[in-house]
């Protein structure tokens, strides 16, 4: 039996307290004082108790907001003294898009490895747009994936990155050519780059690639950036280049399997002499997500890209818009172009931008993708609080120029297995257990705009508020 | 015209108040120390805010939780006007910042808790029925009524019963007294007063509650004929005994929360008691798995169906699916493969620890998933002769008037029931020793912190006034029985189809930005 793929994930702890979401206030004036039923000591989580270590090794203030809002001190004490409040620290942290809850919940799973569990149903908002305005679906009775989730060993998640032959070619004397183009094939649909922030030593981007190593799948580097560092993850490694700059650039092109060459008019006529430095060498295109990307598409498709990588904006919507659509449209319409010009399985798509949890990634597969590449979950992974400071010229809070590569590693190395974990949930429920089939696969999904149409507009007519 | 019989009258609601002893509320009253025990506030405040028992110098602390907050302030018995010694102050309680969440308001909560201890609807200006959400329920509202529409009848004659069997077959008719029932919660991931808290509850209401798939205990057996027997994929606890037990066996293919994903007690809940139960080793991982291994086709669903038929002549059969995108082939499946009760749980709801993911994203919300049902039950002739239950979700009496008047016959509650029970919703159901509050525990000191009779008179005054809310809404459009609300969606409008215009007459759901 082939070996199955594995993530080896480990608690790795932070090096600094997670920002918290809420502490308890005390009113010690009305504190009864060594009350017999004192709440504190009944913690059932101990963070009284663990606040005093706190305090007796003058720790950072962040033990402050540990509160699990259980809400026992603030029902159970005898004066009722307890109050709570948000820690407003928590509330500062991302924006709009990269919420703090997506923050945290990538803190957990950089640290255990873990996927995010908890009990009481779904507490967040309807829908939203994008990603957020679709479900995946599930199957019972009929169809149901015949080992379900417990069987997740046998989903397979790997995609290719190659260019793949549509038939079988044959010489003049009607054999099979002796070697056919080599399949390159990565165990998850995901791969990483460096973001454009947050960037402060190459110790970062070192424990980037080296989780993009245990991990087997690559790292995309401009290769200006491109170092001796680097040399050991040679096959890990995807330097960027420009069609004005590839010729500095040679030996790294030389050790590496891929490259990604940023689109320009006339790249394609390039293909020939990049694939001169290498045989076999596949050849991405990276291009922004803007209103020509479908029809830029198709034209390097046809030119024989083996990838096109395609950039968002951070928050995951369409370049150069003023009314920018989501990332969810916009893969839609890239599929479905190549899917109309009969060409999208020669090609492969992976997208950039935006993309912050698990979901984000299946759903990007649903829509037509055939992997993503990330940038700032790497970076939270690494503990960083998206506070922006950097932005402004400020220094972060939490050095995290300074990490040890293994310690970074490791945790880039949880988080994607914890994502791996909730790609398997959302395959397993779907009955799904080839990656590469739930590519384009939107029959396994369910649109608001849809839903909206078949459950709601027979009964309540036609909607006034468009769909997000 | 139906009436309510007078053995399956509804229980007179028992004022039962929080285990808390500070409950929580909109508003805090503050007493300083300007106070001199004059005991005015006492005598003036109609809500039992302010108490002096006899003999006292001083008033006990204020209840601020029954406090009506800006509501008083024109009244001539406002305690902080009256005060000779403007000892007291009211001010909204800022703990409600970090308290609920997008579909469970803090006010929702507090309302809640009210109706629980009260058996009343909540004197205080408190939206209870809708919740930040955004959508779906949170969206809807039942049209403004027409005046003439209104009858005044009383509560008693109006009919809020459910019926179980519409197949018309050889089993027995089971008629509930509400349009509801209780969702399984197994012996194991809640504590066992809980659930039996909950099977009393159900006898005392005439409705039902679910084992959920954690077996069936001892306890359950005097409250048996309110009792469902759930029969879900890991099969655990059940016996040829539970299953004769039941008026209604429940098959669990999957469940709202976590569609497709089958179940999960982790290992630290996995006490002797609910091992011996399973049948199953002390401190081991419990996974049920998804789906059923005996079941790929609707013809295998009806083996299923007629295993259980075999052994309890007398039970009733309800099937317990997800909102897939064939839900409704589903409903047409399972009428066909036998079934009495077909129950969908959207994926919004659940109790239990579940990925989040799941949570958020796998299945359809059970707004979407009750009318496109309905409509494809009707079309295939069968929506008279099937129970369509909906579940997942559903947080309120409103929330259950709404889903019955998109199509469902009634709803399955579970969140609502833990919430009357003083459950904050803090999620932390599966960690550590279980839930902290002591519902969702079976920790040696958690798990018995709420006693039977407790979590009995809760449920039993919740439901007594949601039972008040519904008989209002249907008064209101001129209806004597939930049963005449059945799949009257033209008695509700949804927000995001009115024009601006016709939007402003009705009442915005609340827009909290809140930190969950």
């Amino acid at each position: 039996m082939p070996k199955k793929y594995h993530i080896e994930t480990k608690v790795t702890a932070p090096r600094f307290p997670a920002v918290g979401k809420f502490s308890t206030v005390e009113r010690r004036e009305d504190c009864a004082g060594s009350c017999s039923k004192c709440v504190k000591k009944k913690c059932v989580y101990n963070v009284f108790k663990d606040s005093y270590q706190h305090v007796i090794t003058m720790d950072e203030p962040e033990f402050l907001y540990l509160c699990q809002s259980c809400f026992r001190c603030v029902q159970e004490c005898t004066k009722g003294i307890f109050s709570r409040v948000v820690n407003p620290d928590y509330i500062l942290m991302g924006d709009e898009y990269w919420q703090p809850e997506i923050i945290n919940q990538t803190w957990f799973q950089a640290h255990t490895g873990r996927i995010p569990v908890s009990g009481a149903g779904y507490r967040g908002v309807f829908s939203g747009s994008g990603f957020d305005a679709m479900w995946t679906d599930m199957s019972e009775i009929v169809r149901p994936t015949r080992d379900g989730i417990h069987g997740r060993e046998y989903i397979s998640t790997s995609i290719e990155l190659s260019r793949k032959p549509m038939r079988l070619t044959f010489d003049d004397k009607g054999s099979l050519p002796k070697s056919l183009p080599e399949i390159t094939e990565i165990p998850i649909p995901v791969l990483f780059q460096p973001p454009s922030f947050g960037v402060f030593s190459e110790k970062e981007v070192v424990a980037m690639a080296s989780a993009a190593q245990r991990l087997q799948t690559l790292m995309l580097i401009d290769a200006k950036d491109y170092s001796s560092a680097f040399y050991c993850f040679d096959g890990t490694m995807v330097p960027r280049v420009t069609a004005r700059d590839y010729k500095e650039y040679v030996d790294i092109i030389c050790l590496s399997k891929m490259l990604e060459i940023a689109d320009a008019p006339g790249v394609e006529d390039e293909f020939p002499r990049l694939r001169g430095f290498k045989p076999g060498l596949l050849i991405a295109v990276g291009l922004p997500l803007d209103s020509k990307a479908p029809s830029r598409a198709l034209e390097l498709t046809i030119a024989g890209v083996d990838t096109i990588h395609f950039y968002a904006d951070d928050n995951g919507r369409e370049i150069g818009s003023g009314s920018p659509r989501p990332l969810r449209d916009l893969i839609r319409e890239v599929h479905k172009k190549l899917i109309d010009s009969k060409l999208r399985s020669t090609v492969n798509l992976v997208f950039s931008g935006g993309i912050a949890m698990a979901e984000h990634m299946a759903k990007s597969i649903i829509c037509g993708a055939d992997g993503v590449v990330i940038d700032i979950p790497l970076l939270v992974a690494l503990e960083c609080r998206l506070c922006g400071l950097c932005k402004t010229g400020g220094s972060c809070p939490v050095a995290i120029g300074e990490i040890e590569t293994a310690w970074g590693s490791q945790r880039i190395v949880n988080l994607i297995g914890a994502w791996h974990n909730q790609l398997l949930e959302v395959m397993g429920a779907c009955g799904i257990r080839e990656v590469r089939r739930l590519r384009g696969e939107v029959g396994r999904a369910l649109f608001l705009e849809d839903l909206e149409r078949e459950s709601f507009a027979p009964i309540f007519g036609r909607r006034t508020v468009p769909c997000e | 015209m139906n009436t309510v019989q007078p053995e399956k009258a509804l229980p007179e609601a028992v004022e039962t108040p929080s285990r808390f002893r500070n409950p929580i509320g909109k508003f805090v009253v503050t007493r300083n120390s300007r106070c001199t025990g004059c005991g005015l506030c006492a005598s003036l405040c109609p809500h039992g805010v302010h108490i002096k028992p006899e003999g006292y110098a001083k008033p006990l602390p204020p209840r601020s939780e029954r406090c009506v907050g800006t509501a008083c302030e024109k009244c001539e018995y406002y305690c902080v006007a009256r005060c000779p010694n403007k000892a007291l102050s009211v001010s909204f309680n800022s703990t409600l910042e970090t308290m609920g969440d997008y579909r469970w308001t803090p006010e929702m909560l507090i309302a809640h808790w009210h109706m629980a201890e009260t058996g009343n609807l909540p004197e205080v200006d408190l939206e209870y029925s809708l919740g930040s959400s955004g959508g779906g329920f949170d969206k809807m509202r039942f049209r403004t009524p027409v005046p003439s529409e209104y009858i005044k009848i009383s509560d008693e004659v109006i009919d809020t019963s459910l019926d179980l069997n519409r197949r018309g077959d050889e089993r027995p008719q089971k008629t509930l007294s509400l349009p509801c029932y209780g969702g399984g919660m197994s012996f194991g991931s809640t504590a066992l007063n809980v659930i039996v808290g909950r099977a009393r509850a159900a006898k005392r209401l005439n409705t039902m509650t679910c084992t959920g798939e954690g077996g069936y205990p001892p306890e359950f057996l005097p409250y048996a004929e309110h009792v469902i027997t759930q029969v879900a994929t890991g099969l655990f606890g059940v016996r040829e005994e539970t299953i004769q037990n039941a008026p209604v066996v429940e098959f669990k293919y999957a469940q709202g929360a976590k569609p497709g994903l089958g179940g999960h007690l982790l290992g630290d809940k996995v006490t002797p008691e609910v091992a011996a139960m399973r049948e199953t080793v002390v401190g081991s991982s419990l996974f049920s798995p998804f789906p059923f291994h005996s079941v790929y086709s609707v013809e295998d669903h009806k083996k299923h169906l007629d295993w259980i038929k075999e052994i309890n002549p007398r039970a009733l059969l309800s099937i317990k699916v997800s909102t897939p995108s064939d839900a409704d082939m589903v409903a047409v499946g399972s009428y066909y493969a036998g079934a009495h009760i077909i129950h969908f749980d959207g994926s919004y709801g659940g109790t239990g620890a579940a990925p989040d993911i799941a949570k958020k994203n796998i299945a359809m919300p059970i707004e979407y998933a009750i009318p496109r049902i309905h409509r494809f039950l009707k079309a295939e002739g069968v929506r008279e002769k099937v129970c369509l239950i909906a579940s997942g979700g559903i947080r309120n009496a409103v929330d259950a008037a709404k889903a019955i008047a998109l199509g469902a016959d009634g709803v399955v509650i579970g969140t609502a029931d833990l919430v009357a029970l003083d459950c904050i919703r803090c999620g932390k159901c599966e960690s550590g020793r279980g839930c902290a509050r002591g519902i969702a525990s079976t920790d040696a000191e958690l798990g018995r912190m709420i006693s039977e009779e407790y979590a009995e008179q809760r449920i039993v005054n919740m439901y007594t006034a949601w039972r008040k809310q519904w008989c209002e809404i249907l008064r209101q459009y001129g209806l004597r029985s939930t049963r005449e609300l059945v799949g009257r969606s033209d008695l509700l409008v949804n927000m995001d189809y009115l024009d601006e215009a016709e939007r402003a007459k009705y009442k915005p759901a609340p827009q909290n930005k809140l930190v969950i």
